[in-house]
């Protein structure tokens, strides 16, 4: 194998993942009630199909996608359906959800309306179906699958990139996932292929999984055009703009998508998830979740039912230790901390984080020294030395002429500031004022 | 609904955080300059040492009075920058100074220097250099007074004027001796370059042994507390302007090597340039930044009334480091090129 490639800048984070790697994924027992929010991806919630007082059964549709840029939700169990009310959201707001009732007893079988004869479909109904199984993008964005794999007119796809490089620390579900689905991940490539005509597929991995990468390769079907791509074991790896500069040697225009070079990213974990679902008809109900820190008592890798509520994994996982401070959804650089125990696990939740007092206790800032690790830090090429002098004083609109809109939020230069400056926090905070401005500068 | 959980603290991500802080970096140059004070001390012996005492002292005293109101606990002077302000300005000094010049640097230095516009970070011009600018430009005969070396015998034996009353007329006695560059541009007498790497030369505190320099410089940039392009592009610039001169007319041009090893050149491009609050921060930048001190140097040492021209040098670069910042902004991640864009 060829040397391992990867992006220019970036930075190496304590791993942390020996943690979990070596466990076996392990389902969790079936929780007495689900959460289901009906907002749990990017673009319009979906809208409520079922009613209170419904039986619902596993992998049942309960709500319809709210347009093209959403996906529907499934029941995650069969139960009843005994509310749709407001409840706390891992976002940090309350939303609108299903409370249902799991019915005991019950085999849990799965609700087969979704079996297809795949390889008959044109790529259009293709698309359809993956959207009738509640796809998204299951790495932490939750943007719907198919929205990406619909490609626009006069654009076209020449190549299919498989994230497989799970660059947070602490998270190893994608890394479980590659050493003990592999079939899925195949088949799921397959579809994708197909559906977007794709030259060439590539599954891209952090060669810290070199066993994720030797099992992958020695699955290969011999008539799928697809390359295992090692790289090297660099944050943020898996960021779409960093693999397909560190795979293809391309760079994403500002502002455009990676179609605009001809590629499509799916998350491996995805991938996997497409290919049950086209092998036997399984939606997105139920999702791999690294469950890890130092501040739980037994870290390991579940596979959950989507809406299990925290407070059901963290006493399946022995509970938290003393010293617990925070508890996080998704990794230590760009996950959410929670607030609440009873907030649901989504369709995006790639991994729940514990944190100890140690880690996240707030450290004294400095005057910033211009000490430039900052600006070698950042994937993007920014200066968030200047960024961050600007932002102090809130001179957002100089921002922009540091191209402050492309900062995809990775939060390099926070770790390495040895100031202490919390520049990604202040940065989204300006992200957000501009925007706002220019929506309004829009409406006007 | 549950009442949010008090254990469960309120931050925003990321969690992950390099160890090392301000201070740390700090405290970092402070080691890698431990080996050229011991190296002064060796030469120059209880002067040199009174020397970097002194100035460290009364950086560190006056920063912490006028900006910690007495309280110790959250005073700047903790972060560790006033003591290495006041260790790289004794570096400069000629070791027979009056400590009581030195003294009056060392309060410009952190006050005109650095307090002045902000403290840590908002400085314009690195704030040691601009003492010795001060002292410079109000003591010139007593800056330009070099005394010979000594070894550890010696140690006792005062340099020149160290404990001359303020103020007074200091008298200078027989025991001076001329700095290599000096000698080169009055005399056309070059020095040994092995004298010059490894210090057993007349000059300044800490520009006598080229080679300890260079070992704690190497150290911090191998730790990253300091930017490599810097002092290469220094060297790399002297080097070649110098060696261009010399070969047109090697009569009068000093050769490249003898001006890379004398004088201030190595401490200034190892420990004043890279000083990060005064220098660029955009990589591009970084070298344009150095090549300007660089040719600067060669300008002032061959051309100007001075032998020594890097204190000069750095801080007129100091001066454009935020035009050169502005103009040397790192082409971003995907780019696009507006030319390309428009409609012809």
């Amino acid at each position: 194998m060829t040397q391992a490639r990867t992006f220019r800048h970036g930075i190496h984070p304590a791993e942390h993942k020996a943690l979990t790697a070596g466990r076996l994924i392990e389902r969790i027992a079936f929780p007495d009630e689900v959460i289901l929010p009906l907002a749990q991806h990017i673009g319009a919630p979906s809208r409520p199909l079922a009613k209170p007082g419904d039986k619902v059964y596993r992998g049942q549709i309960i709500a319809a996608e709210g347009g093209f840029v959403s996906v529907p939700l499934h029941a995650s169990v069969t139960g009843t359906v005994s509310a749709i009310a407001k409840h706390h959201h891992p976002n940090g707001s309350l939303a609108d959800a299903f409370v249902i009732e799991v019915e005991q007893n019950s085999p849990q079988t799965l609700y087969d309306e979704h079996a297809t004869d795949w390889e008959e479909m044109p790529p259009s109904a293709l698309i359809e179906h993956i959207q009738r199984g509640g796809f998204v993008g299951l790495g932490g964005a939750a943007f719907p699958t198919h929205v990406k794999l619909a490609i626009p007119e006069g654009k076209h796809a020449r190549w299919l990139l498989i994230n497989g490089c799970e660059c947070e620390p602490y998270l190893t579900s994608d890394h479980r996932i590659m050493l003990e689905w592999a079939d899925s991940i195949f088949l799921g490539v397959r579809v994708l292929a197909r559906i977007l005509g794709a030259e060439k597929s590539f599954i891209a991995v952090e060669t810290n999984k070199w066993d994720a990468i030797k099992t992958l390769v020695s699955r290969i079907p011999a008539d799928l055009a697809c390359e295992l791509v090692p790289l090297e074991t660099k944050y943020p790896q898996g960021a779409e703009k960093m693999l397909i500069k560190a795979v293809l040697d391309q760079e994403v225009p500002s502002g455009k998508l990676p179609i605009d070079v001809h590629v499509v990213v799916q998350n491996v974990g995805t991938v996997a998830g497409i290919g049950d679902f086209f092998a036997f008809g399984q939606p997105l109900i139920e999702r791999v979740v690294t469950v890890t820190g130092p501040a739980i008592r037994r870290p390991t890798t579940l596979l959950v039912p989507i809406g299990t509520r925290l407070s059901n994994i963290l006493e399946h996982c022995g509970g938290l230790t003393e010293d617990a401070r925070e508890i996080l959804f998704g990794g230590p650089m760009m996950g959410t901390p929670q607030q609440f125990l009873d907030v649901p696990i989504l369709k995006g939740t790639s991994g729940i984080v514990c944190l100890t007092e140690e880690q996240v206790k707030s450290r004294q800032e400095y005057p910033c020294i211009r000490c430039a690790a900052c600006l070698d830090a950042c994937p993007i090429f920014l200066n968030p030395s200047a960024l961050g002098s600007l932002a102090r004083t809130a001179r957002y609109d100089e921002m922009m002429d540091y191209n402050i809109m492309d900062c995809m939020e990775c939060g390099s230069c926070s770790y390495v500031c040895p100031s202490n400056i919390p520049l990604v926090q202040r940065f989204r905070v300006a992200k957000g004022v501009l925007r706002e401005k220019q929506a309004r500068g829009k409406a006007a | 609904m549950t009442r949010r959980d008090p254990q469960f603290v309120i931050a925003t991500p990321p969690f992950a955080k390099r160890a090392v802080d301000t201070p740390a970096i700090m405290r970092h140059v402070i080691y890698a300059l431990v080996p050229v004070m011991i190296a002064a001390v060796y030469f120059f012996g209880v002067s040199a040492l009174l020397l970097i005492a002194v100035c460290t002292g009364t950086c560190m005293l006056l920063e912490w009075l006028l900006t910690g109101r007495g309280n110790l606990g959250n005073s700047p002077v903790r972060d560790g920058s006033a003591a290495v302000t006041g260790i790289l300005l004794a570096l400069t000094l000629p070791p027979g100074l009056p400590l009581w010049m030195a003294a009056l640097g060392s309060a410009v230095a952190i006050v005109f220097g650095k307090l002045l516009f902000g403290g840590l970070g908002q400085n314009v011009f690195n704030p040691s250099l601009t003492g010795r600018a001060f002292l410079q430009a109000c003591f010139p005969v007593a800056l330009t007074t070099w005394s010979p070396q000594g070894g550890l015998g010696a140690f006792l034996e005062m340099r020149g004027d160290t404990l001359a009353l303020p103020l007074l007329r200091p008298v200078f006695d027989g025991i001076s001796a001329a700095t290599p560059l000096a000698r080169m541009k009055f005399e056309s007498e070059p020095t040994d370059l092995g004298a010059l790497l490894f210090g057993t030369i007349p000059g300044s505190l800490g520009e006598t042994s080229a080679i300890l320099i260079l070992l704690g410089g190497a150290y911090l940039g191998w730790r990253r507390f300091l930017n490599w392009r810097i002092p290469v592009g220094i060297f790399g610039t002297v080097y070649l302007f110098a060696s261009a001169l010399n070969m047109i007319d090697p009569g009068r041009f000093t050769d490249g090597l003898h001006h890379l090893l004398s004088g201030g050149l190595v401490l200034g491009a190892v420990f004043m340039a890279t000083d990060p609050v005064s220098s660029p921060v955009t990589p591009r930048g970084m070298w344009l930044f150095a090549c300007g001190i660089g040719v600067l140097v060669i300008l002032i040492r061959e051309f100007g009334g001075l032998p020594e021209g890097v204190m000069y040098a750095i801080l007129l670069m100091n001066a454009a480091t935020p035009l050169i910042d502005r103009i040397t902004q790192p082409g971003i991640y995907g780019a696009v090129d507006h030319r390309a864009g428009r409609g012809d």
